[in-house]
C-alpha cells in the first residue's frame, strides 16, 4: 500500500456561470520516503493538487487515501487531525504569526493535537529549532529574523508533530539564492536521513532538480512523471500551442 | 487546547491592542457599574424603608377620616373622626395600647424677636407619647385636665431650641403661636430624621382641643387622624378590626354600607413602599441595563473586526490542525476575558460610587442610615451578566472564524 493513493481525483470549481476545472483528472501513488517537485506553469492545477493532498480542500470526485484512509468523506474535524498529525506545511511567506516568539511559533501545532505537557511542548519546541539551526533565537520574533530564518522556523514547525509528509508551497519563492541554498539542502537533509516524504510546488528549477522525482501539470492533469528531470524540463518548455 | 493555553493566548491577543481593547471594555464597565450602583442605592432604599418604620413602632395604625380605598384610590370626604372615636378606641378595644387624636395645623412661632415656622405643628391628646413610643428629655405633659380646659401649653421638639431659644432654657418661656401665648411645658428627646428625610424633632405638640378652638377657630369636635398602636405586633390585625368594628357601631354603618373611615396600619404602607423603591430600582436597572447592551454590542464589533483582521492567523492555525472548535473558544474566550475584565472594573467602579452617594447623602442629610453596599450576591450576578454579555455578543463573531475555509483564510490579504 503506497503512502498515497490518488484516484481519478478531479477539482471543479463552480462559479456559477463557468466550472473551472482545476484538476481534470489525476491517478497517482507516492510512496512513504519519496521526495517529488510539483512543476507546471500557473493556473496549471498545481496548488490545488497541493491542497488536495494537504486536505485543506476536499475534491470533488475520485478517491483520495492517505495511509490507508480515505480523506474525500471525512469532515472538518477528521481533516484538520490528520492535518495536525500527519502533514506539515511550510509557504512561500512563511505564514508565522507576528508579534508571537520563534518558541511559540513551533509549539502550535502541539496545542492541537492531543495534549502535551507544557514542559515537554517547549521540549520539543526547542528540540527542533536546534536541529535547524536556530536554539539561540528560539526567543525572537518572525520581525527579527531574516528570511531564511524565519523559513527554517516554519519547517521547525511543520516537523514538530513528527509528521510523515513534509509540503511545501513554494517555500524558496521568497528567499534569495544562497538561503534557497540552505533550506533546499535542509529538505534533502530531511529527506535522505529522516526518511520524510517531502512534496514541494515550486517554480524554481534548482529546487525541482533536487527532488528524486518530478510531476509535471498542465492544463489539470500530469503531463509528465519522471524521476529525470531533463525529461520534465523537456515537458515543461513544450508548449502544446506551438505544435502543428 | 488546553482552557488555561486559550486563556493565555487570548490574553496575549488583546494586548497586541491595547487602545482598542480598553475602549472596548468601557462600554462593559459603564454598564455593569450603572447596574451595581442602582440595585445597591435601590436595596439600601429598602432596607432604609424598612428600618424607619421599625424605629416608628410597627404597632401604629392610623385612622382616617371620611375615605374610601375602593379601586385602590382614596377620596377624601367628610371629617368623620370625632375625639370621642379616639377615646373611646383608646378605653373600649382590647387590643389597642393607647389612641390619640391628631388636628394639624400650621403658623409662625416667635419668642422674643425670633420666630420659626415648624414643619409640624399638631393638636394631639394625653397618649401621644405613648402611641409614638417617644420619650420626654425635660418636663412634663399636659394632661387630661388641660386638654379639657383647653389649655394654652405646649411641648416642643429638639429643633426648635437653637431656632427659638439660643441659649436660653426654654421651660416654662412664653412663645407666641400665630399670636396665641403658650407656655413651653415638656421638651421631647430626640427622634431624628424620618425616612423622607424630614426633621421629626421640628416640631411643637399642644392640646388638640386648644389647636381646634383657640387656632384654627373649628366649632366642630372632629380630628384629622386617629393615630393608634397596638399591643403588639402579632396584635396588629386584631386591633384594626376591632376599631372598624367599633366605629361602624359608633357611625352607625350597616354592614353593607361603605365607611365613612378607613384604617391603615403601618406594616401596609411599608409594605407598598417597598414594592415602590422595588420597582423603581428595577426600572432603573432596565434603564442601566441598556448600557450593558450597548457595550456588549461594541464587543460584538471589535470582536468581527478582529476576526477579519486575524483570517490569516485563522487560516495558518486551521492549517496546523485547529479545528473549528478551537477556533470558536479561541475568540469566544477573547470575548469573554474582555467582559470580565470589564465587569470586574464597573463593579469595582460601582462600589465606589455606592461608597460616594452614602456619603454624600450624608452630608446633605446628616444621620441618613441610608445602607449601600454592594452585596456579594449582587456583585456574583453582575459578574455573571458580564460573562453572559461576552458569550452572548461574543458567540457570533466566533462562530463566524470557525466556519472560515483553511484555503481562503491562509490567501486572505
Amino acid at each position: 500500500m503506497a503512502l498515497i493513493e490518488l484516484d481519478d481525483v478531479r477539482r471543479v470549481y463552480d462559479l456559477g456561470e463557468v466550472k473551472v476545472h482545476a484538476l481534470r483528472t489525476v491517478t497517482r501513488q507516492i510512496e512513504l520516503g519519496e521526495y517529488i517537485a510539483l512543476i507546471g506553469p500557473s493556473g496549471s492545477g498545481k496548488s490545488t493538487l497541493m491542497n488536495t493532498l494537504g486536505c485543506l480542500d476536499r475534491p470533488t470526485h475520485g478517491s483520495y487515501r492517505l495511509d490507508g484512509e480515505e480523506v474525500v468523506t471525512m469532515n472538518r474535524d477528521q481533516r484538520a487531525k490528520i492535518r495536525n498529525k500527519q502533514l506539515g506545511f511550510v509557504f512561500q511567506n512563511f505564514n508565522l504569526l507576528n508579534r508571537t516568539s520563534a518558541l511559540e511559533n513551533v509549539e502550535l501545532p502541539l496545542m492541537y493535537g492531543p495534549r502535551v505537557s507544557a514542559r515537554e511542548r517547549r521540549d520539543r519546541a526547542m528540540e527542533m529549532l536546534g536541529k535547524v539551526g536556530l536554539a539561540d533565537r528560539y526567543h525572537h520574533h518572525p520581525s527579527q529574523l531574516s528570511g531564511g530564518q524565519q523559513q527554517r522556523v516554519a519547517i521547525a514547525r511543520a516537523l514538530v508533530n513528527r509528521p510523515s509528509i513534509l509540503m511545501g508551497d513554494e517555500p524558496t519563492g521568497n528567499l534569495d539564492s544562497k538561503t534557497s541554498r540552505e533550506v533546499i539542502e535542509l529538505f534533502r537533509e530531511l529527506n535522505e536521513l529522516q526518511d520524510i516524504t517531502v512534496i514541494l510546488v515550486t517554480h524554481d528549477q534548482n529546487v525541482a532538480r533536487n527532488a528524486k522525482r518530478t510531476l509535471v501539470l498542465r492544463d489539470g492533469e500530469i503531463v509528465e512523471d519522471t524521476i529525470d528531470f531533463r525529461l520534465a524540463k523537456a515537458a515543461l518548455e513544450h508548449d502544446p500551442a506551438l505544435e502543428e | 487546547m488546553s482552557f488555561f493555553d486559550t486563556v493565555r493566548i487570548a490574553f496575549r491577543a488583546l494586548l497586541k491592542n491595547k487602545m482598542r481593547a480598553v475602549l472596548t471594555i468601557i462600554g462593559v464597565v459603564i454598564g455593569i457599574a450603572a447596574v451595581t450602583t442602582i440595585v445597591s442605592i435601590g436595596q439600601g432604599a429598602s432596607k432604609l424603608v424598612s428600618g424607619e418604620f421599625e424605629a416608628l413602632g410597627t404597632n401604629v395604625i392610623l385612622v382616617f377620616p371620611g375615605q374610601t380605598r375602593r379601586g385602590g384610590a382614596r377620596q377624601s370626604g367628610a371629617p368623620t373622626l370625632t375625639t370621642a372615636d379616639a377615646d373611646s378606641i383608646g378605653t373600649e378595644c382590647p387590643a389597642v395600647l393607647a389612641a390619640s387624636p391628631i388636628v394639624g395645623t400650621a403658623g409662625q412661632i416667635i419668642y422674643g424677636n425670633e420666630n420659626w415656622n415648624p414643619k409640624q405643628m399638631q393638636g394631639v391628646g394625653q397618649d401621644y407619647l405613648t402611641v409614638r413610643n417617644w420619650e420626654l428629655e425635660a418636663g412634663g405633659f399636659f394632661s387630661n385636665s388641660d386638654i379639657e380646659s383647653n389649655a394654652k401649653v405646649c411641648v416642643i421638639g429638639q429643633t426648635l431650641i437653637p431656632k427659638l431659644f439660643r441659649t436660653v432654657n426654654p421651660m416654662d418661656e412664653m412663645i407666641r403661636v400665630n399670636n396665641v401665648p403658650f407656655r413651653v411645658i415638656g421638651i421631647l428627646g430626640k427622634k431624628g430624621a424620618n425616612m423622607v428625610g424630614d426633621d421629626q424633632d421640628d416640631v411643637v405638640l399642644m392640646p388638640h382641643t386648644t389647636v381646634r378652638k383657640r387656632l384654627n377657630g373649628s366649632p366642630l369636635d372632629n380630628v384629622g387622624i386617629i393615630m393608634v398602636s397596638a399591643r403588639g405586633t402579632n396584635q396588629m390585625g386584631e386591633a384594626a378590626k376591632q376599631i372598624e368594628t367599633l366605629l361602624y357601631e359608633r357611625h352607625e354603618i350597616g354592614p353593607s354600607e361603605e365607611p365613612d373611615f378607613s384604617v391603615q396600619d403601618t406594616t401596609e404602607i411599608a409594605a407598598t413602599l417597598g414594592i415602590i423603591t422595588g420597582t423603581l430600582t428595577l426600572m432603573l436597572s432596565a434603564i442601566a441595563g441598556i448600557s450593558l447592551l450597548v457595550g456588549g454590542v461594541g464587543i460584538m464589533n471589535i470582536m468581527l473586526v478582529s476576526v477579519t483582521e486575524r483570517t490569516r492567523e485563522i487560516g495558518i492555525r486551521m492549517a496546523l490542525g485547529a479545528r473549528g472548535k478551537d477556533i470558536l473558544r479561541q475568540f469566544l474566550i477573547e470575548s469573554v476575558v474582555l467582559s470580565c475584565i470589564g465587569g470586574a472594573i464597573g463593579l469595582l467602579l460601582g462600589t465606589g460610587a455606592s461608597m460616594c452617594a452614602n456619603v454624600l447623602i450624608n452630608i446633605y442629610k446628616p444621620g441618613t442610615d441610608w445602607p449601600m453596599i454592594v452585596s456579594v450576591p449582587a456583585a456574583v450576578v453582575a459578574m455573571g451578566f458580564a460573562a453572559a454579555v461576552g458569550v452572548f455578543f461574543g458567540y457570533y463573531p466566533a462562530r463566524r472564524a470557525s466556519k472560515l475555509d483553511p484555503i481562503d483564510a491562509l490567501r486572505y490579504e
